[in-house]
Protein backbone atom coordinates (compact mmCIF):
# COMPACT_ATOMS: atom_id res chain seq x y z
CA UNK A 1 0.00 0.00 0.00
CA UNK A 2 2.71 2.36 1.07
CA UNK A 3 4.65 1.60 -2.03
CA UNK A 4 1.83 2.31 -4.45
CA UNK A 5 1.14 5.56 -2.60
CA UNK A 6 4.71 6.58 -3.14
CA UNK A 7 4.72 5.71 -6.81
CA UNK A 8 1.60 7.79 -7.36
CA UNK A 9 3.28 10.77 -5.72
CA UNK A 10 6.29 10.09 -7.86
CA UNK A 11 4.23 10.04 -11.04
CA UNK A 12 2.67 13.37 -10.04
CA UNK A 13 6.10 14.89 -9.73
CA UNK A 14 6.99 13.66 -13.16
CA UNK A 15 3.99 15.09 -15.01
CA UNK A 16 5.28 18.57 -15.81
CA UNK A 17 8.63 17.28 -16.94
CA UNK A 18 7.10 14.61 -19.11
CA UNK A 19 4.64 17.01 -20.70
CA UNK A 20 7.47 19.26 -21.69
CA UNK A 21 9.49 16.41 -23.16
CA UNK A 22 6.75 14.82 -25.31
CA UNK A 23 6.69 17.48 -28.01
CA UNK A 24 10.45 17.47 -28.75
CA UNK A 25 10.50 13.69 -28.78
CA UNK A 26 7.60 13.56 -31.24
CA UNK A 27 9.27 16.16 -33.41
CA UNK A 28 12.47 14.14 -33.38
CA UNK A 29 10.59 10.99 -34.44
CA UNK A 30 8.87 12.88 -37.26
CA UNK A 31 12.17 14.31 -38.42
CA UNK A 32 13.74 10.87 -38.49
CA UNK A 33 10.79 9.41 -40.39
CA UNK A 34 10.91 12.20 -42.93
CA UNK A 35 14.57 11.40 -43.51
CA UNK A 36 13.54 7.94 -44.66
CA UNK A 37 10.66 9.39 -46.70
CA UNK A 38 13.02 11.88 -48.33
CA UNK A 39 15.32 9.06 -49.38
CA UNK A 40 12.52 7.22 -51.16
CA UNK A 41 11.21 10.44 -52.70
CA UNK A 42 14.64 11.31 -54.13
CA UNK A 43 15.05 7.80 -55.44
CA UNK A 44 11.59 7.80 -57.06
CA UNK A 45 12.17 11.26 -58.54
CA UNK A 46 15.52 10.31 -59.98
CA UNK A 47 14.24 7.07 -61.45
CA UNK A 48 11.26 8.93 -62.99
CA UNK A 49 13.44 11.73 -64.38
CA UNK A 50 15.91 9.21 -65.76
CA UNK A 51 13.25 7.26 -67.58
CA UNK A 52 11.50 10.33 -69.02
CA UNK A 53 14.13 13.01 -69.67
CA UNK A 54 17.67 12.37 -68.59
CA UNK A 55 18.31 8.89 -70.01
CA UNK A 56 21.50 8.51 -68.00
CA UNK A 57 20.93 4.78 -67.85
CA UNK A 58 18.72 2.38 -69.64
CA UNK A 59 15.50 2.69 -67.57
CA UNK A 60 15.68 -1.05 -66.92
CA UNK A 61 18.80 -0.41 -64.84
CA UNK A 62 17.17 2.30 -62.68
CA UNK A 63 13.89 0.92 -61.30
CA UNK A 64 11.72 2.99 -58.95
CA UNK A 65 10.89 1.99 -55.37
CA UNK A 66 7.49 0.85 -56.59
CA UNK A 67 9.08 -1.48 -59.15
CA UNK A 68 11.15 -3.03 -56.36
CA UNK A 69 8.08 -3.46 -54.19
CA UNK A 70 6.28 -5.05 -57.12
CA UNK A 71 9.14 -7.51 -57.62
CA UNK A 72 9.00 -8.28 -53.91
CA UNK A 73 5.30 -9.15 -54.08
CA UNK A 74 5.92 -11.41 -57.05
CA UNK A 75 8.76 -13.22 -55.36
CA UNK A 76 6.72 -13.72 -52.20
CA UNK A 77 3.85 -15.12 -54.24
CA UNK A 78 6.14 -17.59 -55.97
CA UNK A 79 7.62 -18.51 -52.55
CA UNK A 80 11.13 -17.78 -53.74
CA UNK A 81 11.84 -14.89 -51.38
CA UNK A 82 10.81 -16.84 -48.27
CA UNK A 83 13.01 -19.74 -49.34
CA UNK A 84 16.03 -17.47 -49.82
CA UNK A 85 15.50 -15.60 -46.54
CA UNK A 86 15.24 -18.89 -44.70
CA UNK A 87 18.36 -20.27 -46.38
CA UNK A 88 20.45 -17.20 -45.53
CA UNK A 89 19.12 -16.93 -41.97
CA UNK A 90 19.77 -20.55 -41.20
CA UNK A 91 23.37 -20.25 -42.42
CA UNK A 92 23.93 -17.05 -40.45
CA UNK A 93 22.45 -18.48 -37.27
CA UNK A 94 24.43 -21.71 -37.49
CA UNK A 95 27.70 -19.98 -38.32
CA UNK A 96 27.15 -17.35 -35.67
CA UNK A 97 26.28 -19.96 -33.03
CA UNK A 98 29.55 -21.78 -33.67
CA UNK A 99 31.51 -18.51 -33.57
CA UNK A 100 29.80 -17.44 -30.36
CA UNK A 101 30.49 -20.72 -28.62
CA UNK A 102 34.11 -21.03 -29.70
CA UNK A 103 34.86 -17.30 -29.37
CA UNK A 104 33.46 -16.92 -25.86
CA UNK A 105 34.91 -20.20 -24.58
CA UNK A 106 38.36 -19.58 -26.03
CA UNK A 107 38.33 -15.91 -24.98
CA UNK A 108 37.58 -16.94 -21.39
CA UNK A 109 40.24 -19.63 -21.33
CA UNK A 110 42.88 -17.37 -22.85
CA UNK A 111 41.89 -14.46 -20.62
CA UNK A 112 42.50 -16.56 -17.51
CA UNK A 113 45.82 -18.06 -18.45
CA UNK A 114 49.01 -16.23 -19.31
CA UNK A 115 50.43 -19.36 -20.88
CA UNK A 116 47.46 -19.86 -23.18
CA UNK A 117 47.46 -16.20 -24.09
CA UNK A 118 51.05 -16.27 -25.25
CA UNK A 119 50.39 -19.51 -27.07
CA UNK A 120 47.20 -18.52 -28.86
CA UNK A 121 47.25 -14.76 -29.25
CA UNK A 122 50.22 -14.37 -31.67
CA UNK A 123 48.67 -16.98 -33.93
CA UNK A 124 45.40 -15.10 -34.04
CA UNK A 125 47.18 -11.77 -34.49
CA UNK A 126 48.71 -13.32 -37.59
CA UNK A 127 45.33 -14.34 -39.03
CA UNK A 128 43.25 -11.37 -37.92
CA UNK A 129 44.45 -8.78 -40.47
CA UNK A 130 43.67 -11.11 -43.38
CA UNK A 131 40.16 -10.30 -44.64
CA UNK A 132 38.06 -13.45 -44.15
CA UNK A 133 36.95 -13.14 -47.77
CA UNK A 134 40.46 -14.12 -48.81
CA UNK A 135 39.79 -17.58 -47.39
CA UNK A 136 36.41 -18.05 -49.04
CA UNK A 137 37.63 -19.75 -52.23
CA UNK A 138 39.72 -22.14 -50.12
CA UNK A 139 36.79 -22.98 -47.91
CA UNK A 140 34.75 -23.80 -50.97
CA UNK A 141 37.52 -26.16 -52.09
CA UNK A 142 37.78 -27.75 -48.66
CA UNK A 143 34.13 -27.99 -47.69
CA UNK A 144 32.45 -28.06 -51.10
CA UNK A 145 29.67 -25.87 -52.36
CA UNK A 146 27.16 -27.16 -49.81
CA UNK A 147 26.14 -25.65 -46.50
CA UNK A 148 29.37 -26.54 -44.71
CA UNK A 149 31.54 -24.05 -46.59
CA UNK A 150 29.18 -21.14 -45.98
CA UNK A 151 28.59 -21.94 -42.32
CA UNK A 152 32.27 -22.37 -41.57
CA UNK A 153 33.08 -19.16 -43.44
CA UNK A 154 30.58 -17.19 -41.36
CA UNK A 155 31.85 -18.84 -38.19
CA UNK A 156 35.42 -17.89 -39.06
CA UNK A 157 34.58 -14.26 -39.81
CA UNK A 158 32.41 -13.76 -36.72
CA UNK A 159 34.86 -15.49 -34.40
CA UNK A 160 37.41 -12.67 -34.24
CA UNK A 161 35.40 -9.83 -32.71
CA UNK A 162 33.73 -12.24 -30.28
CA UNK A 163 37.03 -13.72 -29.16
CA UNK A 164 38.80 -10.37 -28.86
CA UNK A 165 36.14 -8.58 -26.83
CA UNK A 166 35.65 -11.58 -24.54
CA UNK A 167 39.39 -11.74 -23.91
CA UNK A 168 39.59 -8.01 -23.15
CA UNK A 169 36.55 -8.19 -20.89
CA UNK A 170 37.99 -11.07 -18.90
CA UNK A 171 41.46 -9.54 -18.67
CA UNK A 172 40.56 -6.04 -17.59
CA UNK A 173 38.34 -6.71 -14.61
CA UNK A 174 38.82 -4.04 -11.94
CA UNK A 175 41.35 -5.55 -9.49
CA UNK A 176 39.66 -3.67 -6.67
CA UNK A 177 36.50 -5.75 -7.18
CA UNK A 178 38.57 -8.93 -7.05
CA UNK A 179 40.12 -7.79 -3.78
CA UNK A 180 36.74 -6.89 -2.36
CA UNK A 181 35.36 -10.30 -3.29
CA UNK A 182 38.40 -12.13 -1.92
CA UNK A 183 38.07 -10.35 1.42
CA UNK A 184 34.42 -11.44 1.49
CA UNK A 185 35.51 -15.06 1.28
CA UNK A 186 35.39 -15.75 -2.47
CA UNK A 187 37.45 -18.71 -3.67
CA UNK A 188 39.19 -18.69 -7.06
CA UNK A 189 36.18 -20.34 -8.65
CA UNK A 190 33.84 -17.89 -6.96
CA UNK A 191 35.92 -15.01 -8.26
CA UNK A 192 35.45 -16.22 -11.82
CA UNK A 193 31.77 -16.97 -11.52
CA UNK A 194 30.67 -14.03 -9.39
CA UNK A 195 33.09 -11.27 -10.38
CA UNK A 196 35.01 -11.88 -13.62
CA UNK A 197 32.06 -13.23 -15.58
CA UNK A 198 29.51 -10.52 -14.74
CA UNK A 199 32.18 -7.83 -15.11
CA UNK A 200 33.01 -9.11 -18.59
CA UNK A 201 29.40 -9.51 -19.73
CA UNK A 202 29.08 -6.04 -21.33
CA UNK A 203 32.20 -6.68 -23.39
CA UNK A 204 31.02 -10.14 -24.39
CA UNK A 205 27.64 -8.81 -25.50
CA UNK A 206 29.34 -6.11 -27.58
CA UNK A 207 31.44 -8.81 -29.22
CA UNK A 208 28.38 -10.92 -29.97
CA UNK A 209 26.66 -7.94 -31.56
CA UNK A 210 29.71 -7.15 -33.71
CA UNK A 211 30.04 -10.81 -34.65
CA UNK A 212 26.41 -11.02 -35.64
CA UNK A 213 26.72 -7.94 -37.82
CA UNK A 214 29.75 -9.46 -39.49
CA UNK A 215 27.90 -12.73 -40.11
CA UNK A 216 25.34 -10.84 -42.14
CA UNK A 217 28.08 -8.93 -43.84
CA UNK A 218 29.82 -12.01 -45.17
CA UNK A 219 26.85 -14.26 -45.95
CA UNK A 220 26.14 -12.39 -49.17
CA UNK A 221 29.69 -12.85 -50.40
CA UNK A 222 29.57 -16.53 -49.53
CA UNK A 223 26.34 -16.97 -51.46
CA UNK A 224 27.74 -15.09 -54.45
CA UNK A 225 30.49 -17.62 -54.86
CA UNK A 226 28.68 -20.89 -54.70
CA UNK A 227 25.05 -21.34 -53.78
CA UNK A 228 21.68 -22.18 -55.22
CA UNK A 229 19.66 -20.40 -52.56
CA UNK A 230 19.91 -17.46 -50.20
CA UNK A 231 19.68 -13.70 -50.53
CA UNK A 232 23.18 -13.46 -51.97
CA UNK A 233 22.19 -16.00 -54.59
CA UNK A 234 19.02 -13.99 -55.29
CA UNK A 235 21.14 -10.92 -56.05
CA UNK A 236 23.76 -12.75 -58.07
CA UNK A 237 21.14 -14.66 -60.03
CA UNK A 238 19.38 -11.36 -60.84
CA UNK A 239 22.67 -9.94 -62.12
CA UNK A 240 22.86 -12.64 -64.74
CA UNK A 241 19.44 -11.69 -66.07
CA UNK A 242 19.66 -7.88 -65.67
CA UNK A 243 16.87 -7.96 -63.06
CA UNK A 244 17.91 -4.80 -61.28
CA UNK A 245 14.82 -4.47 -59.11
CA UNK A 246 15.39 -8.01 -57.86
CA UNK A 247 18.96 -7.08 -56.96
CA UNK A 248 17.77 -4.03 -55.08
CA UNK A 249 15.10 -6.08 -53.38
CA UNK A 250 17.71 -8.56 -52.15
CA UNK A 251 19.79 -5.73 -50.73
CA UNK A 252 16.75 -4.14 -49.07
CA UNK A 253 15.68 -7.40 -47.45
CA UNK A 254 19.17 -7.95 -46.07
CA UNK A 255 19.10 -4.42 -44.70
CA UNK A 256 15.74 -4.93 -43.04
CA UNK A 257 16.69 -8.24 -41.46
CA UNK A 258 19.97 -6.82 -40.20
CA UNK A 259 18.19 -3.83 -38.74
CA UNK A 260 15.60 -6.03 -37.05
CA UNK A 261 18.17 -8.35 -35.51
CA UNK A 262 20.30 -5.49 -34.29
CA UNK A 263 17.23 -4.04 -32.58
CA UNK A 264 16.51 -7.38 -31.00
CA UNK A 265 20.05 -7.73 -29.71
CA UNK A 266 19.98 -4.19 -28.32
CA UNK A 267 16.80 -5.02 -26.43
CA UNK A 268 18.38 -8.15 -25.06
CA UNK A 269 21.43 -6.13 -24.05
CA UNK A 270 19.33 -3.54 -22.26
CA UNK A 271 17.58 -6.30 -20.31
CA UNK A 272 20.76 -8.14 -19.39
CA UNK A 273 22.64 -4.98 -18.46
CA UNK A 274 19.87 -3.24 -16.57
CA UNK A 275 22.42 -2.16 -13.97
CA UNK A 276 24.18 0.00 -16.52
CA UNK A 277 21.09 1.70 -17.85
CA UNK A 278 20.61 4.10 -14.98
CA UNK A 279 24.17 5.32 -15.40
CA UNK A 280 23.40 6.37 -18.96
CA UNK A 281 20.16 8.21 -18.39
CA UNK B 1 41.03 -3.53 43.18
CA UNK B 2 41.96 -7.01 42.05
CA UNK B 3 39.42 -6.76 39.27
CA UNK B 4 41.19 -3.97 37.44
CA UNK B 5 44.41 -5.60 36.23
CA UNK B 6 42.50 -8.61 34.91
CA UNK B 7 40.20 -6.32 32.92
CA UNK B 8 43.14 -4.52 31.44
CA UNK B 9 44.79 -7.81 30.60
CA UNK B 10 41.61 -8.95 28.83
CA UNK B 11 41.27 -5.71 26.93
CA UNK B 12 44.88 -5.84 25.85
CA UNK B 13 44.71 -9.28 24.21
CA UNK B 14 46.67 -8.86 21.00
CA UNK B 15 44.65 -9.40 17.83
CA UNK B 16 47.05 -8.17 15.17
CA UNK B 17 50.81 -8.16 15.40
CA UNK B 18 53.02 -6.43 12.90
CA UNK B 19 56.47 -7.81 13.33
CA UNK B 20 59.43 -6.02 11.73
CA UNK B 21 57.58 -5.40 8.49
CA UNK B 22 59.31 -3.75 5.54
CA UNK B 23 58.11 -3.23 2.03
CA UNK B 24 60.37 -2.40 -0.89
CA UNK B 25 58.78 -2.20 -4.33
CA UNK B 26 60.35 -3.52 -7.51
CA UNK B 27 61.40 0.00 -8.48
CA UNK B 28 63.53 0.25 -5.34
CA UNK B 29 61.21 2.56 -3.39
CA UNK B 30 60.91 1.60 0.26
CA UNK B 31 57.34 2.18 1.36
CA UNK B 32 57.70 0.75 4.85
CA UNK B 33 60.75 0.11 6.96
CA UNK B 34 60.88 -2.02 10.11
CA UNK B 35 57.37 -1.40 11.37
CA UNK B 36 56.38 -3.00 14.68
CA UNK B 37 52.88 -2.64 16.05
CA UNK B 38 50.47 -4.52 18.26
CA UNK B 39 46.73 -3.97 18.02
CA UNK B 40 44.47 -5.09 20.84
CA UNK B 41 41.33 -7.10 20.17
CA UNK B 42 38.26 -4.93 19.55
CA UNK B 43 40.33 -1.76 19.52
CA UNK B 44 39.83 1.08 17.08
CA UNK B 45 43.16 2.19 15.61
CA UNK B 46 43.73 4.95 13.10
CA UNK B 47 46.78 4.96 10.87
CA UNK B 48 47.42 8.63 10.27
CA UNK B 49 49.91 10.28 7.99
CA UNK B 50 50.45 12.20 4.77
CA UNK B 51 50.11 10.41 1.46
CA UNK B 52 53.09 8.26 0.69
CA UNK B 53 53.77 7.19 4.28
CA UNK B 54 52.80 3.60 3.50
CA UNK B 55 49.66 3.52 5.64
CA UNK B 56 47.54 2.01 2.88
CA UNK B 57 50.29 -0.49 2.08
CA UNK B 58 50.31 -1.55 5.72
CA UNK B 59 46.53 -1.98 5.63
CA UNK B 60 46.82 -4.01 2.43
CA UNK B 61 49.27 -6.30 4.20
CA UNK B 62 46.88 -6.93 7.07
CA UNK B 63 44.18 -7.63 4.48
CA UNK B 64 46.49 -10.07 2.74
CA UNK B 65 46.49 -8.27 -0.62
CA UNK B 66 50.25 -7.64 -0.52
CA UNK B 67 53.05 -9.56 1.15
CA UNK B 68 55.80 -7.69 3.02
CA UNK B 69 59.32 -8.06 1.63
CA UNK B 70 60.54 -8.57 5.21
CA UNK B 71 58.84 -9.32 8.52
CA UNK B 72 55.44 -10.85 9.20
CA UNK B 73 51.87 -9.84 9.87
CA UNK B 74 50.11 -12.06 12.39
CA UNK B 75 46.39 -12.14 13.05
CA UNK B 76 45.38 -14.29 16.03
CA UNK B 77 48.94 -15.59 15.99
CA UNK B 78 48.69 -16.93 12.44
CA UNK B 79 50.70 -15.42 9.62
CA UNK B 80 48.62 -13.64 6.98
CA UNK B 81 49.21 -15.08 3.52
CA UNK B 82 46.09 -14.00 1.63
CA UNK B 83 42.68 -12.38 1.88
CA UNK B 84 40.18 -13.96 4.23
CA UNK B 85 36.52 -13.52 5.10
CA UNK B 86 37.58 -12.92 8.70
CA UNK B 87 39.18 -9.61 7.65
CA UNK B 88 36.60 -7.36 6.04
CA UNK B 89 37.74 -4.41 3.95
CA UNK B 90 36.05 -1.09 3.15
CA UNK B 91 37.68 0.82 0.31
CA UNK B 92 37.73 4.53 -0.44
CA UNK B 93 36.39 3.78 -3.93
CA UNK B 94 33.51 1.69 -2.43
CA UNK B 95 34.33 -1.31 -4.66
CA UNK B 96 30.68 -2.29 -4.92
CA UNK B 97 29.74 -4.82 -7.59
CA UNK B 98 27.92 -2.60 -10.10
CA UNK B 99 25.81 -5.48 -11.45
CA UNK B 100 24.42 -6.28 -8.03
CA UNK B 101 21.77 -4.27 -6.24
CA UNK B 102 22.42 -2.84 -2.78
CA UNK B 103 21.03 -5.96 -1.15
CA UNK B 104 22.85 -8.16 -3.66
CA UNK B 105 26.12 -6.56 -2.60
CA UNK B 106 25.43 -7.05 1.09
CA UNK B 107 24.45 -10.66 0.41
CA UNK B 108 27.76 -11.40 -1.27
CA UNK B 109 29.61 -12.58 1.86
CA UNK B 110 26.77 -14.85 3.01
CA UNK B 111 26.56 -16.16 -0.58
CA UNK B 112 30.24 -17.09 -0.44
CA UNK B 113 29.50 -18.97 2.78
CA UNK B 114 26.75 -20.79 0.85
CA UNK B 115 24.03 -19.79 3.28
CA UNK B 116 20.49 -20.52 2.11
CA UNK B 117 18.77 -17.76 0.21
CA UNK B 118 16.25 -16.79 2.89
CA UNK B 119 18.97 -16.47 5.50
CA UNK B 120 21.13 -14.33 3.19
CA UNK B 121 18.19 -12.04 2.57
CA UNK B 122 17.41 -11.57 6.22
CA UNK B 123 21.05 -10.89 7.14
CA UNK B 124 21.38 -8.36 4.33
CA UNK B 125 18.10 -6.62 5.13
CA UNK B 126 19.17 -6.36 8.73
CA UNK B 127 22.50 -4.72 7.94
CA UNK B 128 21.08 -2.42 5.29
CA UNK B 129 18.61 -1.18 7.89
CA UNK B 130 21.46 -0.78 10.37
CA UNK B 131 23.25 1.63 8.01
CA UNK B 132 20.00 3.49 7.33
CA UNK B 133 19.30 2.17 3.84
CA UNK B 134 15.98 0.42 4.42
CA UNK B 135 13.90 1.02 1.29
CA UNK B 136 16.90 1.25 -1.02
CA UNK B 137 17.54 -2.51 -1.23
CA UNK B 138 16.85 -2.94 -4.92
CA UNK B 139 18.82 0.05 -6.19
CA UNK B 140 21.97 -0.45 -8.20
CA UNK B 141 25.19 1.29 -7.08
CA UNK B 142 24.92 3.64 -10.07
CA UNK B 143 21.68 4.93 -8.59
CA UNK B 144 23.18 5.71 -5.17
CA UNK B 145 25.07 8.75 -3.92
CA UNK B 146 28.65 8.44 -2.67
CA UNK B 147 27.55 8.39 0.96
CA UNK B 148 24.93 5.72 0.27
CA UNK B 149 27.45 3.61 -1.63
CA UNK B 150 29.80 3.69 1.33
CA UNK B 151 26.93 2.73 3.63
CA UNK B 152 26.30 -0.30 1.43
CA UNK B 153 30.02 -1.14 1.54
CA UNK B 154 30.02 -0.90 5.35
CA UNK B 155 26.89 -3.06 5.57
CA UNK B 156 28.52 -5.57 3.21
CA UNK B 157 31.60 -5.79 5.41
CA UNK B 158 29.61 -6.16 8.64
CA UNK B 159 27.18 -8.70 7.16
CA UNK B 160 30.05 -11.14 6.83
CA UNK B 161 30.81 -10.85 10.59
CA UNK B 162 34.58 -10.51 10.29
CA UNK B 163 36.52 -10.09 13.53
CA UNK B 164 38.79 -7.53 11.87
CA UNK B 165 37.58 -4.57 9.85
CA UNK B 166 40.06 -2.71 7.65
CA UNK B 167 39.04 0.67 6.31
CA UNK B 168 41.15 2.45 3.73
CA UNK B 169 40.27 6.16 3.80
CA UNK B 170 36.62 5.12 3.55
CA UNK B 171 35.22 8.64 3.84
CA UNK B 172 37.95 10.37 1.84
CA UNK B 173 35.82 10.90 -1.25
CA UNK B 174 32.78 12.26 0.58
CA UNK B 175 31.76 15.84 1.28
CA UNK B 176 32.38 17.25 4.78
CA UNK B 177 28.81 16.85 6.06
CA UNK B 178 28.32 13.30 4.81
CA UNK B 179 31.71 12.46 6.19
CA UNK B 180 30.85 13.56 9.74
CA UNK B 181 27.52 11.77 9.65
CA UNK B 182 29.17 8.54 8.51
CA UNK B 183 31.84 8.85 11.22
CA UNK B 184 29.09 8.98 13.82
CA UNK B 185 27.25 6.06 12.24
CA UNK B 186 30.43 4.05 12.06
CA UNK B 187 31.03 4.54 15.78
CA UNK B 188 27.44 3.65 16.58
CA UNK B 189 27.64 0.41 14.59
CA UNK B 190 31.04 -0.46 15.99
CA UNK B 191 29.86 0.03 19.56
CA UNK B 192 26.95 -2.26 18.69
CA UNK B 193 29.17 -4.90 17.09
CA UNK B 194 32.73 -4.79 18.36
CA UNK B 195 35.51 -5.60 15.95
CA UNK B 196 39.18 -4.84 15.72
CA UNK B 197 39.15 -1.83 13.42
CA UNK B 198 42.13 -0.45 11.53
CA UNK B 199 41.19 2.81 9.87
CA UNK B 200 43.49 4.64 7.47
CA UNK B 201 43.02 8.39 7.17
CA UNK B 202 44.93 11.59 6.63
CA UNK B 203 42.40 13.63 8.58
CA UNK B 204 43.54 14.42 12.13
CA UNK B 205 40.06 15.42 13.21
CA UNK B 206 38.62 12.16 11.87
CA UNK B 207 41.19 10.04 13.67
CA UNK B 208 40.61 11.94 16.93
CA UNK B 209 36.87 11.55 16.64
CA UNK B 210 37.02 7.80 16.07
CA UNK B 211 40.09 6.11 17.46
CA UNK B 212 41.27 4.64 20.74
CA UNK B 213 44.77 4.87 19.41
CA UNK B 214 46.31 6.95 16.70
CA UNK B 215 49.43 5.69 14.99
CA UNK B 216 51.17 8.67 13.41
CA UNK B 217 53.36 7.55 10.54
CA UNK B 218 56.52 9.12 9.19
CA UNK B 219 57.42 9.26 5.52
CA UNK B 220 60.45 8.35 3.45
CA UNK B 221 60.60 5.60 4.40
CA UNK B 222 57.32 4.80 6.17
CA UNK B 223 57.88 4.19 9.86
CA UNK B 224 55.92 4.74 13.03
CA UNK B 225 56.55 8.20 14.38
CA UNK B 226 54.30 8.20 17.43
CA UNK B 227 51.51 6.21 19.02
CA UNK B 228 48.93 8.32 20.80
CA UNK B 229 46.29 6.86 23.07
CA UNK B 230 43.09 8.84 22.92
CA UNK B 231 41.12 8.45 26.11
CA UNK B 232 38.49 11.09 25.48
CA UNK B 233 35.03 9.69 26.24
CA UNK B 234 32.52 9.10 23.41
CA UNK B 235 30.68 10.93 21.96
CA UNK B 236 33.54 13.32 21.34
CA UNK B 237 32.98 16.97 20.76
CA UNK B 238 35.29 18.55 18.22
CA UNK B 239 35.02 21.96 19.89
CA UNK B 240 36.07 20.81 23.35
CA UNK B 241 39.38 22.08 24.75
CA UNK B 242 40.85 18.59 25.30
CA UNK B 243 40.00 17.60 21.73
CA UNK B 244 41.59 20.73 20.32
CA UNK B 245 44.71 20.36 22.46
CA UNK B 246 45.29 16.84 21.17
CA UNK B 247 44.54 17.96 17.66
CA UNK B 248 47.19 20.65 17.89
CA UNK B 249 49.76 18.19 19.20
CA UNK B 250 49.12 15.71 16.38
CA UNK B 251 49.04 18.46 13.79
CA UNK B 252 52.59 19.31 14.77
CA UNK B 253 53.74 15.73 14.35
CA UNK B 254 52.08 15.37 10.96
CA UNK B 255 53.29 18.75 9.80
CA UNK B 256 56.90 17.75 10.32
CA UNK B 257 56.33 14.84 7.97
CA UNK B 258 54.57 16.91 5.34
CA UNK B 259 57.43 19.42 5.41
CA UNK B 260 59.87 16.59 4.91
CA UNK B 261 58.18 15.84 1.58
CA UNK B 262 58.94 19.35 0.34
CA UNK B 263 56.67 21.27 -1.99
CA UNK B 264 53.51 19.30 -2.71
Amino acid sequence: MLDSGRSVAHADDEVPRRRRSVAPRLRLALLRCSSVALFFALWAAFSFANARYLKFFNPVLMPSPLDVLHTGVELVESGELQRDILASLSRVLQGFAIAAFVGVALGMAVGRSRLLENLVDPMLELLRPIPPLAFLPMMVLWFGIGEASKISFIAYAAFFPIFTTTLEGIKYVDPLLLRAAASLGASRRDLFRYVVLPAATPAIITGLRLGFGLSFFVIVAAEFVAADSGLGYLINDARTFFLVSQMLLGAAVIGLIGFGFNRLLRLLEARLLRWRKSAWS
Amino acid sequence: MNQVPRDIAAAARTKIRIDGVSMTFDNGVTALSQVNLELAENSFTCLLGPSGCGKSTLLGMIAGFVQPTAGRVLVEGAQVSGASADRGVVFQEYALFPWRTAIGNVEFGPLMRRLPRAQRRSIALNYLALVGLAGHESKYPSELSGGMKQRVAIARAFANSPSVLLMDEPFGALDAQTREILQEEMLRIWQHERKTVVFVTHSISESLFLADRIVVMATKPGTIKAVIDVDLPHPRERTEASFIALERKIKHLVREEVDKLGVT
